[in-house]
């Protein structure tokens, strides 16, 4: 099982932000994390499209119990523009009804009405689903859509604020910053911290937010580095095409299929080779032009290089056209869907499989059932309809090629931000246990994991801004040096809190503005002593004693016997009934409570025997 | 001594020159100075307005102060300061002033009081701290005077409770800057007065400024630099910075820690929530290492360099930086090195992967498991992988370091070196191969790693691939499977990229020469001989039959059993190409066989090297038989520049010198030549025409004149004065030619007298080297001097005519080392029929790509010429950045040169070639004289040309009209 931002103590009674609106959508199973639904995929767009029939959508009756969504939503935070995060998003603002702002970035604002067009496409058209969003619908759910840009501060309204950090995870893709005064939330969604061919390393500045959520795909594993695969990747693909042989690599529409292409034609352009390279067409095309124009959003060679030539106008990689499959020679070909489910990809599949000179290479995790997972379990005989059996002779490869961050990314993320507690999402729940357990020992921060449904509530100690005189500013300085970070300093004032505002002056301006007399505190204490002296007499020994000890306060011996200390009066006097005791007489005012209290307990503890 | 002489002659020269020009030049100052402080004065006291007077000061700051000046400048300055109330007009005055006592000759001590003064009753933040950079360039200027710098330090420290950041900031920097030294316990009033300047700086660093804090960790650096010994405290307190919030802080914080940890290598420190100690280069090491994955890729790229000058740690921490422990759902997996390795090791290389082959194996306790290591764990994984190339380079560059101090960690380090193969960035490629080549004699390549390695050799950069056969030139390689291996990529990327067969057969050469026992077995089968029936015999012209030769050969040097297994016609292909490519073909000792090669021993010296001995000799013939009879001397001549210049193409390491003298006799030749003709007999005026070859000689002589003296490299101050010498003769040429060709006299004076300047200036520069020019021309010619400045052009020609005659050939000492620049274009072929087609008017870009040998600051002196077919012809002066320095004396040249030309009917050809432009300033030797700054006022003001230096290439090429 696993959750995703289920529900958080919402940072302030009336403002509670549903990021990722729609996300547990489709996917109670998702690739790579498991899953145990065992019917296959369908369609080539390459969603997540199995799962539980009976709750296509998320309920979204749990944000509301009952209510508009719109009375209980500020706004809705879409990260990346894969299905599992925003593929239920017309569902949600057009059929059960959300009328606020829609924030997302450019690129995810560009390709993510593509991806629901051709989601809705198979599953009303191809599945014959009923109850789904029209076409219509999606078109009016993108006209809420506001685009943010990196690093942007989006005022939502008067309180809230979001903020966009690059994710790295697919082109457009953003972890938000959430901020309501001086406390946030970060949300990552999926990202990546290792930077690949197109696209850079999810980088966040040191936001300190009260909370950092965070995806934990991967949370007990640590990858190798990136360019063993690439290297592995490019050389059994460069084999194969040498001897003559056909390379078939099943692929979902869009992230990783162009990071792969990008591979492959860079080593095209490099090795020079001349075999050439089909992608099966559709709304791949549509996406890559989007590829071509969001170069600000890739990595720093793409970025740097696009002068001269854009990567993504691939000089090597064609349109595919279903009769290329036969034709001789070597290719290679990236078709979807990625499991070899369905579609294109498992005809072609069909027809090279019988040649051991030819290569499928799966990128990607495959489902249980899907005929990617037989092949890569060692199957060599595969059953297809029709009774038919397929004998594959071609060589079948892995390779893995994930854009999400690894449990050492992860903590690097969590390292940089500085948050003061975690919530991981997205994620199993025993791999998380161990995330959580490393998070609460290496950062010394609280780490939460809620399962669906789960509460979680955080205390926070929100700071509040109070408002300082200058005047008693100045004066606090002219008495004492720079403040010092190292040295908390003690301020005499007077706080007044008056319609929720805070505000710290001076006590006289203080007694000023409300209309108020002065009152004198003073505090009296008797110290008996131990000294069969005259008064006058005890009165010189306190004296020399104090001066002795306070040496930077200015203790002096008026003539008429008192001794004062600043402006503490000290007075000795004769025991009443025992004239073996003096008693020392004690008097301060409120405001030197400190130094009063002091010097009655160094009074209390007696003289120093005298020199005699 | 001898420079004293040298200037005693001069002096006896020219002593007449010199002191008018001192007179004049000390008018000329004693004009300007009064007028540049009253000017000001007078521009400051008209200003109205505090802009006015602004641009008065900035207008005034734009002329330099002579240091005489400097002081009364400075009291008007400050004058006005006083007066003024706009503090812009003050801090520009402050900055004027900091500006003046930096000048030179200027001692700004007398200003110090006013400047200090003035600081004390300054209101503006800014002033205030412009006024301490003033201080600052005093103090800097008067470095040995204790008590002024005692005296800015305390001013410094007084200032540092500023509440503006620019202020601490500047007090900061003049406490790195003059902070004393060393504390003087000899006097104790004065010990007092000295502050512990680290304390202080140290006290800023936790001051709540981030620009503060690093100018403090700035200044901390520059006591560094001054020599002071820093506290080892300072280490604590820097760690700290590490994790500050502002980049520039950290960035400084790592280089302080680096500092500190050069400093005290040895001392222990505790680690943090432990018991146990480590050393603290060992953990400065592990904390730049963190900084490898800070957030800022500027700390990233400081941490990556400074790792690599890190030389003194443990192995152990070294080691830790490649290490990275995978897992997969909390199982230890194996990185695919590590899997490389065992599939090596267990003789199954190669083998095509099943999914599951990196399956995870044994658990991993879960506490063991450091996500975020403190140490230098994985230091060098991320660097590598960085998003940044800048970073990735630096990383690579740091790991070239470390590599090279420890045999070790090169032989680990090797497997991340291999994969930065294959970056996306050709920088970091290149870079990476570099470092390999570096490192490659710590190493030996596995053959899984030489396969990786040699997949590079298909890269289309034409860097990268010559990168990496110089990498091979040097490689181990541990197996016979591995040479072939070598040879086959080699040999691919010979058919794919015939340009690079030079620099293949280079490798190849090294290659063999390094493994003749790995080769050995190979042999046969390179050779494709069999046991029992002939083969056929392999095409001698095919560059990759040379190739597979040219491995063997250099392996047969070293091992005697090898030329058994050679076929016939292997020998007789052995003799050929020793011959024709006797660079890449070393002399063998082949059994049975008498070739002329094998008396040639290696250890023979240049000057008992035969070849070398017969081009002394004919030089010797031709100097000495130089009062033959003029039809003999002619043949002489001509037989022994043909003669040199043969040898100058069979031995390439003699060409130079052989070319270079050559040249010489062929100026000489002319020389002669000229002088029989006969025309010298005849009246002047009727022969015209006949005077052409003279003429011509002399032109050619002064063009061969400029090759010689800065084609070659290696040229001499000695033979520069021949080659001068000889243009002298040439220009004496001219001008006898051209008197006896023109009538009239009165063009003739100016040319005399041109020609007397020359003269003049030939004394001068060569006046150290003149004893050796006995009997010369010159010599004679400066014997007559007095006369021939007072005669008259008729007389000077004659005079000259016969001293031309009788003069005496010199001898020209050969340079020790002496290489001809040549160029070679490589790209454009010259061979396309295909047009390169363009829009008339519009541009087009082409590329070239030429290497060039022995060629002295490319940068400045090699174009790009392009004829087109109507005579236009275009000089493009290449970028910099364009040039290459593959490896000693040599350079490359990739550049892009753009063509454009009006529409044409056809297409036609044009020619692409290299010129080599000079500056006959650069090469004539400086005496103090001519850095007296006088050169404009120089008799022979500077010549510049061009010489052609490559073959021309044709390029074809059409511009097409513009469609409407």
């Amino acid at each position: 099982m696993w959750a995703e931002a289920a529900s958080w103590s919402p940072l302030r009674a009336r403002t509670s932000c549903w990021t990722v609106g729609c996300t547990w959508a489709l996917t109670t199973t998702i690739p790579g994390l498991g899953a145990s639904g065992s019917d296959p995929w369908s369609g080539d767009s390459g969603h997540g499209g199995g799962g539980r029939r009976q709750r296509r959508f998320p309920d979204f009756s749990y944000i509301t119990r009952n209510g508009r969504l719109t009375d209980f939503l500020d706004c809705v935070i879409i990260s990346h523009f894969h299905l599992d995060h925003c593929g239920a998003l017309p569902y949600f603002s057009e059929m059960v009804g959300y009328d606020g702002p829609i924030y997302m970035t450019h690129p995810t604002q560009a390709i993510c009405p593509i991806l629901l067009e051709d989601y809705r496409k198979i599953a009303v058209d191809k599945k014959g689903e009923a109850n789904f969003f029209t076409s219509q619908m999606i078109k009016d759910c993108m006209k809420k859509v506001v685009a943010v840009r990196l690093h942007q501060t989006v005022q939502v309204d008067d309180e809230l604020e979001i903020k966009a950090y690059y994710a790295g995870h697919v082109l457009g893709a953003a972890m938000f910053q959430i901020k309501v005064g001086s406390e946030s939330v970060v949300y990552t969604g999926d990202y990546n911290m290792t930077p690949d061919r197109h696209l850079g390393a999810a980088w966040i500045d040191k936001c300190r937010p009260n909370l950092l959520i965070t995806e934990s795909t991967y949370a007990t594993t640590i990858r190798d580095s990136k360019r063993c695969r690439e290297r592995d990747f490019l050389k059994k693909v460069h084999e194969t095409v040498e001897r003559g042989g056909k390379v078939l690599i099943p692929v979902f529409a869009l992230g990783r299929a162009q990071e792969l292409c990008i591979l492959l034609e860079t080593f095209w352009e490099r090795m020079n080779l001349k075999a050439p390279i089909y992608f099966s067409t559709g709304l791949t095309e549509k996406a890559n032009h989007y590829y071509k124009l969001f170069i600000t959003w890739t990595n720093q060679k793409i970025r740097k290089t696009f002068v001269q030539r854009n990567m993504f106008e691939f000089k090597h990689i064609k349109a595919f056209d279903r009769a290329f499959a036969d034709n001789p020679g070597p290719m290679v070909v990236f078709a979807t869907p990625g499991m070899l489910h369905a579609g294109q990809s498992l005809q072609i599949f069909r027809k090279w499989a019988g040649n051991e000179k030819n290569m499928v290479i799966m990128p990607g995790y495959c489902v249980q059932g899907t005929v990617g997972h037989k092949i890569l379990s060692g199957q060599r005989k595969l059953e297809m309809e029709g009774r038919q059996v397929l004998e594959v002779k071609m060589q079948v490869e892995y390779m893995s090629f994930s854009a999400h961050a690894d449990a050492k990314g992860i903590m690097q993320l969590v390292g940089q931000a500085e948050p003061e507690s975690v919530l991981l999402v997205h994620g199993e729940a025993k791999k998380m246990e161990f995330l959580k357990q490393k998070i609460e020992q290496e950062f010394r921060v609280n780490c939460y994991m809620p399962a669906n449904g789960e509460t979680v509530t955080l205390p926070t100690s929100p700071s509040i801004p109070v408002g300082i005189s200058l005047g008693l500013l100045k004066r606090e300085m002219a008495q004492g040096l720079l403040p010092d970070t190292r040295k908390p300093r003690l301020l005499h004032g007077t706080l007044i809190v008056k319609d929720s505002s805070f505000r710290l002056v001076s006590s006289e301006q203080a007694l000023k503005e409300l209309g108020l007399a002065e009152h004198q505190l003073r505090f009296t204490c008797r110290v008996q002593l131990h000294d069969s002296r005259k008064e006058q007499e005890t009165a010189t020994r306190v004296y020399s004693h104090l001066k002795s000890i306070l040496k930077d306060h200015c203790v002096q011996h008026l003539p008429d016997g008192s001794v004062t200390v600043e402006s503490i009066l000290v007075q000795a006097a004769a025991h009443s009934e025992d004239p073996g005791t003096k008693v020392l007489l004690v008097s301060w005012t409120y405001q030197d409570e400190e130094l009063g209290s002091y010097l009655t307990a160094l009074l209390k503890k007696g003289l120093p025997q005298a020199p005699s | 001594m001898a420079a004293h002489l040298k200037k005693r002659v001069y002096e006896e020269f020219t002593k007449v020159v010199q002191q008018q020009q001192e007179e004049i030049a000390t008018k000329k100052l004693r004009l300007t100075k009064p007028s540049k402080s009253a000017a000001l004065h007078i521009d400051l006291c008209k200003a109205t307005s505090p802009a006015d007077a602004l641009q008065y000061l900035l207008q005034f700051a734009r002329k330099p102060v002579e240091a005489e000046s400097v002081e009364g400048v400075v009291r008007i300055l400050l004058e006005h300061y006083y007066k003024e109330n706009d503090p812009s007009v003050r801090l520009k005055i402050a900055s004027l002033l900091g500006l003046l006592s930096k000048t030179a000759g200027f001692s700004p001590d007398c200003i110090m009081d006013d400047a200090i003064n003035i600081l004390q009753n300054e209101k503006s933040h800014q002033v205030l701290a412009q006024l301490l950079d003033t201080l600052l360039a005093i103090g800097t200027k008067l470095p040995e005077n204790q008590a002024i710098q005692m005296r800015l330090v305390d001013v410094a420290c007084k200032h540092l409770t500023d509440t503006s950041h620019g202020v601490r900031n500047k007090c900061l920097q003049l406490l790195g800057n003059l902070g004393s030294l060393e504390k003087s316990v000899t006097k104790d009033a004065e010990s007092l007065a000295v502050r512990d300047v680290q304390k202080i700086i140290g006290d800023y660093f936790s001051d709540q400024d981030p620009r503060v804090r690093t100018a403090a960790i700035k200044a901390m650096l520059q006591l560094h630099e001054r020599g002071l010994k820093l506290h080892q405290t300072i280490y604590n307190q820097a760690c700290k910075l590490l994790s500050d919030d502002y980049e520039q802080v950290r960035s400084a914080a790592v280089q302080l820690i680096w500092v500190v940890s050069q400093l005290y290598p040895e001392s222990i420190v505790p680690i943090p929530s432990s018991n146990e100690e480590i050393r603290l280069v060992d953990d400065a090491f592990g904390k730049i290492c963190h900084m490898v994955s800070d957030g800022s890729w500027v700390v990233r790229v400081q941490a990556a360099k400074l790792l690599g000058s890190m030389e003194q740690v443990s192995s152990h921490f070294l080691e830790q930086t490649l290490d990275k422990k995978l897992m997969s759902d909390l199982r230890r997996k194996r990185t695919a090195h590590e899997r490389a390795k065992e599939l090596y090791s267990s003789g199954e290389f190669s083998s095509g992967r099943k999914w599951g082959d990196d399956a995870p194996k044994e658990e991993v306790d879960t506490g063991a498991v450091n996500l975020i290591e403190s140490g230098a764990c994985g230091a060098f994984v991320h660097g590598l992988e960085d998003e940044m190339y800048e970073v990735r380079i630096a990383a690579v560059e740091a790991l070239c370091m470390l590599a090279q101090s420890s045999p070790s960690f090169a032989e680990k380090c090797l497997d991340f070196l291999v994969d930065m193969f294959n970056d996306e960035i050709e920088e970091v490629r290149l870079q990476s191969i570099h470092t390999m080549r570096k490192i490659s004699n710590n190493i030996t390549l596995r053959e899984d790693q030489l396969d990786t390695v040699l997949a590079v050799l298909e890269d289309s950069s034409r860097d990268i691939r010559e990168a990496l056969h110089e990498l091979l030139c040097c490689t181990n390689v541990s197996t016979k499977e591995g040479i072939h291996l070598a040879l086959v990529e080699l040999l691919k990327n010979l058919t794919k990229y015939p340009t690079d067969r030079d620099s293949i057969w280079k490798c190849l050469k090294f290659l063999g020469s390094r493994h003749p026992t790995l080769v050995l077995p190979l042999v046969p089968e390179l050779l494709s001989t069999h046991p029992f029936f002939d083969t056929a015999e392999p095409d001698m012209d095919d560059p990759a039959y040379i190739a597979v030769l040219v491995l063997i050969f250099n392996a047969a040097k070293t091992c005697p059993t090898m030329p058994a297994l050679f076929s016939d016609h292997t020998f007789r292909h052995y003799a050929y190409l020793r011959d024709s490519l006797s660079h890449l073909v070393p002399a063998l000792r082949l059994p049975g066989r008498k070739l002329v090669s094998s008396a040639v021993s290696p250890n023979i010296t240049p000057h008992e090297d035969p070849s070398h001995q017969f081009l002394q000799q004919s030089l010797e013939r031709v100097y000495n038989l130089q009062h033959l009879d003029p039809q003999g001397t002619q043949e002489l001549l001509e037989l022994t520049i043909r003669d040199l210049q043969r040898l100058g193409e069979l031995q390439s390491e003699l060409a130079g010198v052989a070319d270079f003298s050559a040249t010489y006799l062929q100026c000489q030749l002319l020389l002669i030549k000229a002088l029989q003709e006969k025309l010298w007999n005849v009246a002047a005026p009727l022969h015209l025409k006949q005077s052409d070859l003279a003429s011509a000689a002399a032109k050619q002589i002064m063009e061969e004149t400029y090759k010689m003296e800065f084609m070659y490299s290696g040229v001499e101050n000695k033979q520069v004065v021949i080659i001068h010498h000889m243009r002298l003769q040439a220009k004496a040429l001219q001008l006898i030619v051209t008197a006896r060709t023109t009538r009239g006299v009165d063009p003739l004076f100016g040319m005399c007298e041109k020609f007397l300047q020359e003269v003049d200036f030939f004394q001068r520069c060569f006046i150290a080297d003149l004893p050796h020019l006995q009997d010369s021309f010159v010599d004679k010619l400066l014997d007559l001097m007095p006369r021939l400045m007072t005669s008259k052009p008729a007389e000077v020609v004659k005079i000259l005519q016969t001293m031309l005659r009788q003069s005496t050939f010199l001898h020209l000492p050969l340079p020790e080392q002496i290489h001809k620049a040549s160029a070679t274009i490589i790209e454009p072929a010259g061979e396309s029929d295909n047009p390169l087609r363009f829009t008339s008017g519009l541009v087009v870009a082409l590329d070239v790509d030429a290497t060039l040998e022995h060629v002295q600051d490319p940068q400045s002196t090699v174009k790009v010429q392009v004829l087109y077919p109507d005579g236009q012809a275009q000089i493009i002066h290449p970028k910099p950045a364009d040039f290459r320095n593959p490896g000693p004396g040599r350079h490359r040249l990739l550049t892009q040169v753009y063509l454009s030309h009006t529409a044409w009917t056809e297409p036609c050809q044009v020619e692409v070639r290299l010129l080599l432009a000079y500056n006959s300033n650069s090469r004539i030797p400086k005496s103090p004289w001519i850095e007296g700054g006088e050169m404009s006022s120089q008799v022979e003001t500077s010549i510049e040309g061009t010489i052609p230096f490559s073959k021309s290439v044709k390029v074809y090429i059409m511009p097409k009209p513009a469609r409407r």
